[in-house]
């Protein structure tokens, strides 16, 4: 099994660290992030009374949100395309896999975690289907301007449930990624690409198990 | 148990559910409005109404505020609000369409019809376009005369049984209802009567200039027979 997958593109992670995330996991996460705040700030002031009103700039606003969605879906493609889509394809593998240990987890037990734990995979699937979601609704939108046929009450309906949601969400992410002591830690293997030996052994046991066999072998 | 199928259901499920959402999904923001907290649901558009400006909304003081009418008329005029409410008064109920895909119901409008609003003024004969200029500047957008006299189309000054309020165009504004709500130019000042057509603010970002809701798109171009 490979679990490593950092490896192939970037050099080996220093001693005592373990490399979590590659170039291409990296990328991903922080083009969407990057858009996703630029996307979320626009979309409020475009959305809320009290700011579009303090705002104003309405046509602007209007266009960087609308280019920033472009880019956004541009930039992944990019991104998924030219890089490792083999890795990729097994983070989605292991994301999807909830077993018995994630659903004990996620019930509040004590329970090993693997490279991701049962809350990382369910935000990484509810982020995945939000952005499908939110980019479905965002085109119907879009074409509902110009093209009567496409104007109904339900896209709008869905935009702005997604983002109520995404805003809980990305509030709970931002809290767990750099302040709450025991997780903050994944930020470093977000950012540089690598953890320590000790986090990962103590908070994601099956994946550094899996780790240590390799490096023994 | 498939493992992996647990996490496949859930994915699927979420996008099924937006799916549905996509085709049945209405009155999300007064469903808001009844579940969230009341400081939450206060900042969101809960009662339909978005209120969209380009520059702010302009504070116009009551006693000053003066409608002109002017451009191809017999008689410019500089109508006072006491002068306004003189003028046949005009009631409706209608609905409120946003280009932007919001919808509110059941509006209760009065004010004047634009045949009354015209009268004294006399449009000239050339006269084809009623351009309406807002205090927020640089908005402005334009009606046909022919556009203006469809029997739901007048300037208000009422919404809801009262005098609008600053966010609904106080002290006049502009109701078509049978056009998307951008053609409804708020705080209004001044109506120039013209032989051209002008194209309005939002005509000018791509938007279309007869804004008829449900058929904006079929080239329909009252000016050009």
């Amino acid at each position: 099994m490979q679990t490593d997958r950092g490896s192939r593109s970037a050099p080996a992670p220093k001693l005592g660290f373990v490399r979590r995330f590659g170039r291409t996991e990296r990328a991903l996460h922080w083009a969407h992030a990057t858009a996703f705040f630029v996307l979320l700030g626009t979309g409020l002031v475009l959305w809320l009374p009290a700011l579009s009103i303090w705002v104003g700039r309405r046509s602007l606003v209007k266009e960087i949100h609308v280019w920033t969605a472009v880019a956004w879906a541009a930039a992944l493609a990019v991104i998924i395309v030219s890089g490792d889509r083999k890795g990729l394809r097994a983070d989605w593998r292991e994301i999807e896999r909830i077993d018995r240990d994630d659903r004990n987890w996620l019930l509040g037990r004590k329970a090993p975690q693997g490279r991701f734990n049962a809350g990382q995979k369910l935000n990484a699937i509810v982020t995945t289907a939000f952005a499908l979601l939110f980019a479905a609704s965002g085109v119907l939108l879009w074409l509902s301007a110009r093209e009567s046929r496409f104007r109904w009450d339900g896209p709008i309906v869905v935009h702005d449930a997604l983002t109520l949601l995404s805003l809980a969400l990305v509030l709970g992410h931002l809290y767990l990624a750099l302040v709450h002591p025991t997780t903050r830690h994944a930020f470093r293997g977000m950012t540089l690409g690598d953890v320590r030996k000790d986090w990962a052994r103590k908070h994601h046991p099956k994946w550094s198990d899996e780790n240590e066999r390799q490096t023994d072998v | 148990m498939n493992d992996r199928l647990l996490g496949r259901a859930a994915f699927l499920g979420i996008l099924g559910a937006g799916a549905a959402g996509l085709v049945w999904g209405r009155n999300f923001a007064d469903l808001a409005g009844r579940v969230l907290p009341d400081g939450v649901a206060a900042i969101l558009p809960t009662k339909g109404w978005r209120i969209y400006t380009i520059r702010g909304i302009p504070t116009i003081d009551p006693t000053r505020f003066r409608l002109r009418i002017d451009g191809l008329v017999e008689q410019p005029l500089s109508l006072s609000l006491d002068d306004l409410r003189e003028l046949p008064r005009a009631e409706q109920m209608s609905d409120h369409h946003c280009v932007t895909g919001w919808s509110v119901k059941n509006v209760q409008w009065a004010g004047i019809r634009f045949d009354d609003l015209l009268a004294e003024a006399g449009p000239l004969p050339e006269a084809r376009w009623l351009q309406f200029f807002s205090e927020e500047v640089p908005y402005v957008d334009t009606l046909s005369l022919q556009q203006a006299s469809v029997p739901d189309a007048m300037l208000a000054l009422d919404m809801d049984g009262k005098p609008l309020t600053k966010p609904h165009g106080f002290p006049t504004r502009v109701v078509m209802p049978q056009m998307y709500g951008y053609k409804g130019v708020k705080w209004v000042s001044r109506i120039h009567v013209r032989r051209d057509f002008v194209p309005g603010y939002w005509e000018t970002h791509g938007y279309d200039s007869d804004a008829w809701i449900g058929k904006s798109n079929f080239g329909f171009i009252e000016g050009q027979e």
